[in-house]
């Protein structure tokens, strides 16, 4: 409701014409509802709650942002339209958004020919690479995610893995990326099962892994249902064998809908966000966290995902470089890319010409589940 | 052998859902001939309405009863004020009808409610029962004796109450049965509410083991239409059938062949027995009326 | 009277057409055009499948994405421009609509839905399975059309998105007078009288299976050339495209515009395709307006928008 009230009165503005011409205008699309409203509903909540901060402690040098919020459904053709229209008729200066892959590369393209900066919510590492000269992006790739789970694998020897992947975007992508990287790390995948988006049971593909001789970890890339129901069908197997999940599911509510019992033991590879309350004084991320979990939560009295924090850091970065872009889109797009050491909840960013993520593995901490709550490992 | 075993228990449970889903088809398709594609909104009302009533403090089986009764009184509304005005439209403008009314009340319950998923507690604990070498949670015997349950129901209801028997003269010829007397308003109005009421209980029971959330419901919808229509649409026991076979197929194909192509064994399989047999396992064959 | 009222429907869509962009405030009109003329095509299709011949699909976007990855996929490995993969892309759908629709064109009513919805979700299914090929779910860049780039060099400076204004109006003016065409034709008559009742068709001698497969297959190949000038504007496209809501958004909005009338099933497309863009203040509210609309529609104007209040409208006249 509040969402939809703060969107009408900043839609009302841009209809009524009476948009100080001095407001900065940012455009912002994202998967609200949708198969993908997961991601998209804390990045559309977290998008409003900070321009309303910003606004309200004065704005970008003394100037507002105007922010223009389109629920693209997670559908990558009405994202295709809502970023037209963003950069045609709202005129906006910079686009955040992309709460899928889909989505993302439909926005991309009309980013690139209107020239207009743009920063990704998704994963894939094609929103990078090749490094497209207007678009920037937040979140970790999967690679990354598959790099830092197989680390770990390797600091406890772990060799030969079975594999279990949603076939939804995000779990079809990283499993790609797993089995691209994994002979980097002497891993060997002798398993690789997938699943449905909305299956109910698990029970068939987790004992072929298991009767897979010599598998001696479990990988599941997924995010939604179904790494819950894959940790409780694991634990309904009996299968003891640790197990791994994805950043997907880096989130309080993935215990719950697992259940502590079932989950203990868990790994996966998680951002700062989610270990806020544990995170040692001395690291430089705890401040950023600790103040965005506060905010996010007095404000929608809902637990903080790591998806919102991408959002939060995309409108952090956007803001730092419109302060000194103002209201020029490629003065906004060339202050991004100098951004060094922006400490945000997702990592620490420095972009570059070649590097358009700005974060390395060390942004992803290695935490498991235990009695239900989470713990560090590294 | 046990991996088999365990094909076949995954498949059965996963069956269940979808037989109680197609079962639920069933009678409003026997009173009306719509095939009511917001039946998949049932099941996730069904669950939606238990996991915040009983958030909200209701003992769990308080919180059930009142989201099968909350689920009831939708269906009939459904009825009273989206098809009963429609009558004798095209089967073309009923599917619409269905649809829109099942976006209609996943707009609304994601503004009632939230777009988390959600899950509540089994109700029998979570230990698994083994079985020669496989496992099953106590979950899934709830389901598959609450499919079982509401099959030898209807069953019952269709062949032995005079009101079942009314039921099936309504859709046969509506007129006719208003000449010997049956109430068809009052049949509707109940074959709504009995519907409605199965697909929460649905809801109610499948919910601890494939958690729920405002959409749900298309996935479900889908799975139990295609198991409604191969055991032939109409007929409790097509539903169960259709349903169990539905989900043995899926197990059966993510255990011995592609996990990534089970949902498309499933779907040539159900193509295959409609090439065979136009009307479904059990359907029965009717003539067009010129 | 039959004759003058074809002209008269494609004259005032032509007219439409051509005087619209005169108001365009911005580029962005452009685009949600061309969106209507797509889906328009798609839709013309599907009046003469479900409108004419009377019997249903909830599969067509499965043909729509077929349409859409043959642009994708035969420039990068066949070498073909992307104007002609749009014809392979309709041709390879029209020989699928043959074969399977043989066989499930036998079936009626529901057992029809369901067997056409089975084959769309096989289409979806491959798509989103076969990574190495069609980049799975996140899907793939789509080349653009070279055409753009000769109208250039002739002197021609066209937005991307007024370019794909023009291109799809005319595929889609093209789609609706081929569509007129055929309901004036005896085959398109032979198509209604099929509709009316099947067993009195088969009684007067009409090859009943031959003209159901027809109509299945030339409105394939509407779907999947709607699929493919999508996949085309948007430089990209992902297995939503085959998915089933996609299905379901072409029927519904044949259905709410009025199925028996091309023009009536363009303006539903219309409407369906407006309908998020206006309702963007209410988003939260989109889902509950869109629900409301289908049903209330079908309830009040059971044939379809345009139908009906023409039908009352006469009706106030007389």
């Amino acid at each position: 409701m509040k969402l939809f009230m703060t969107t009408a009165v900043s839609a009302l503005t841009v209809l009524g014409g009476t948009a100080a011409m001095a407001d900065i205008k940012l455009g912002a699309s994202v998967s609200a509802s949708g198969p993908a409203a997961f991601l998209g509903d804390p990045e559309a909540k977290t998008i409003e709650m900070m321009v309303d901060q910003i606004n309200e402690e004065g704005g970008i040098n003394g100037e507002k942002i105007d922010l223009v919020l389109y629920d693209d459904g997670g559908d990558p053709n009405k994202a295709r339209t809502f970023a037209t229209r963003l950069v045609e008729d709202d005129e906006v200066v910079a686009i955040i958004g992309g709460s899928t892959t889909g989505t993302t590369m439909s926005i991309l393209s009309v980013a690139e020919d209107a020239e207009v900066p743009f920063i990704s919510l998704a994963g894939a590492i094609q929103i990078i690479d090749p490094v497209h000269k207007w678009v920037f992006k937040t979140p970790h790739t999967d690679r990354m995610a598959c790099e830092k789970i197989f680390s770990d694998m390797q600091k406890k020897g772990i060799t030969k893995i079975g594999m279990i992947s949603g076939t939804d975007g995000f779990g079809a992508s990283m499993q790609a990326q797993c089995k691209d990287v994994a002979p980097k790390y002497a891993i060997e995948i002798l398993s690789d099962e997938t699943y449905g988006p909305q299956d109910a049971d698990m029970t068939p593909q987790l004992t072929k892994i298991r009767n897979t001789q010599g598998v001696q970890a479990i990988l599941n890339p997924g995010f939604g249902q179904g790494p819950a129901i894959v940790t409780r069908n694991k634990a309904q197997l009996g299968i003891d064998l640790p197990l791994y999940e994805s950043h997907g599911v880096a989130s309080d509510g993935f215990i719950e809908l697992a259940g502590a019992a079932a989950a203990e033991g868990v790994r996966l590879p998680g951002t700062a966000l989610l270990v806020a309350s544990i995170l040692p004084e001395s690291d430089p991320q705890k401040p950023v966290v600790t103040a965005y979990k506060a905010a996010y939560e007095a404000k929608y009295g809902e637990t903080v995902s790591t998806f919102g924090g991408y959002a939060h850091d995309a409108v952090d970065l956007m803001s730092h470089a419109m302060k000194t872009g103002g209201n020029d889109p490629a003065a906004i797009r060339d202050a991004l890319e100098a951004t060094q050491g922006y400490v945000g909840t997702t990592g620490i960013y420095s972009f570059s010409p070649e590097d358009h993520l700005g974060l390395d593995l060390s942004a992803f901490k290695m935490l498991e589940i235990h009695d239900g709550g989470w713990t560090l490992i590294d | 052998m046990d991996a088999l075993l365990q094909f076949l228990l995954s498949g059965v449970t996963v069956g269940a859902v979808y037989a109680l889903v197609a079962l639920g088809f069933t009678i409003i398709y026997n009173a009306s001939d719509v095939v009511n594609f917001a039946q998949g909104e049932f099941v996730m009302l069904g669950g939606m309405i238990t996991v915040f009533t009983y958030q909200a403090g209701l003992p769990l089986p308080l919180a059930a009863v009142l989201a099968i009764a909350i689920t009831s009184l939708v269906g009939v509304a459904l009825n009273k004020l989206a098809l009963e005005p429609a009558r004798g439209a095209p089967v073309v403008s009923l599917i619409i009808i269905t649809i829109g009314a099942s976006i209609f009340i996943r707009g609304a319950a994601q503004l009632i409610f939230d777009k988390q998923l959600h899950r509540f507690p089994s109700f029998s604990g979570d230990q698994p029962i083994h079985i020669l070498g496989a496992t099953l949670v106590p979950q899934s015997l709830w389901v598959i004796g609450g499919a079982v349950l509401v099959f030898i129901g209807l069953w019952l209801f269709f062949t032995k109450t005079l009101t079942g028997k009314a039921v099936l003269a309504t859709a046969n010829n509506r007129l006719a049965a208003q000449l010997v007397g049956i109430n068809t308003g009052w049949i509707m109005t109940l074959s709504f509410a009995l519907s409605a009421a199965i697909g929460a209980l649905a809801g109610v029971l499948v919910t601890p083991i494939t958690l729920v959330g405002y959409d749900v419901g298309v996935g479900l919808a889908l799975k139990g239409f295609a198991a409604a229509m191969l055991g032939g649409m109409g007929n409790p026991k097509g539903a169960l059938v259709g349903g169990i076979a539905l989900g043995l197929l899926e197990a059966l194909t993510a255990g011995y062949l592609s996990s990534q192509y089970k949902d498309a064994v499933a779907f040539i399989v159900i193509l295959a027995v409609l090439f065979v047999m136009p009307q479904g396992l059990f359907g029965k064959s009717t003539t067009e009326r010129v | 009277m039959k004759l003058s009222s074809k002209w008269v429907q494609l004259a005032a869509l032509a007219v439409l057409v051509a005087v619209l962009p005169l108001f365009f405030p911005s580029g962005y009109y452009y685009r949600v055009g061309a969106l209507i003329f797509v889906n328009g095509l798609a839709v013309t299709g599907l009046v003469i499948l479900i409108g004419y011949a009377g019997q249903i699909s909830l599969g067509h976007a499965g043909f729509a994405g077929i349409g859409g990855y043959a642009c994708a996929l035969a420039p990068e490995h066949l070498g073909l421009p992307p104007s002609l993969s749009i014809l392979l892309g309709a041709a390879i759908s029209a020989l699928l609509a043959v074969l399977i629709g043989k066989p499930i064109l036998r079936l009626r009513g529901y057992y029809l839905a369901v067997a056409t919805l089975g084959f769309g979700i096989l289409v979806s299914m491959v798509l989103t399975n076969e990574r190495a090929l069609t980049g799975g779910p996140d899907g793939m860049a789509v080349q653009g059309l070279a055409l753009r780039k000769i109208l250039r060099g002739w002197g021609w400076r066209l937005s991307s998105g007024e370019f794909w204004y023009v291109m799809s109006a005319l595929a889609m003016l093209l789609g609706v007078w081929i569509a007129l065409n055929l309901f004036q034709s005896a085959t398109g008559r032979a198509m209604r009288a099929l509709h009316g009742s099947e067993v009195a068709a088969r009684t007067v001698g009409i090859d009943v299976a031959r003209l159901k497969l027809q109509a299945f297959v030339i409105s394939a190949v509407y779907a999947s050339v709607s699929g493919s000038l999508l996949a085309l504007q948007n430089k990209f496209v992902t297995p939503d495209i085959a998915g089933f809501m996609h299905s379901i958004e072409l029927v519904t909005m044949a259905v709410l515009g009025g199925v028996g009338s091309v023009v009536g099933a363009v303006t539903g497309g219309a409407i369906l395709t407006l309908l998020p863009q206006v309702l963007t203040v209410f988003a939260e509210y989109e889902q509950l307006v869109l629900g409301l609309v289908m049903i209330l529609v079908m309830i009040f104007l059971p044939r379809g928008l345009l139908p009906s209040i023409a039908a009352k409208m006469k009706g106030r006249g007389e």
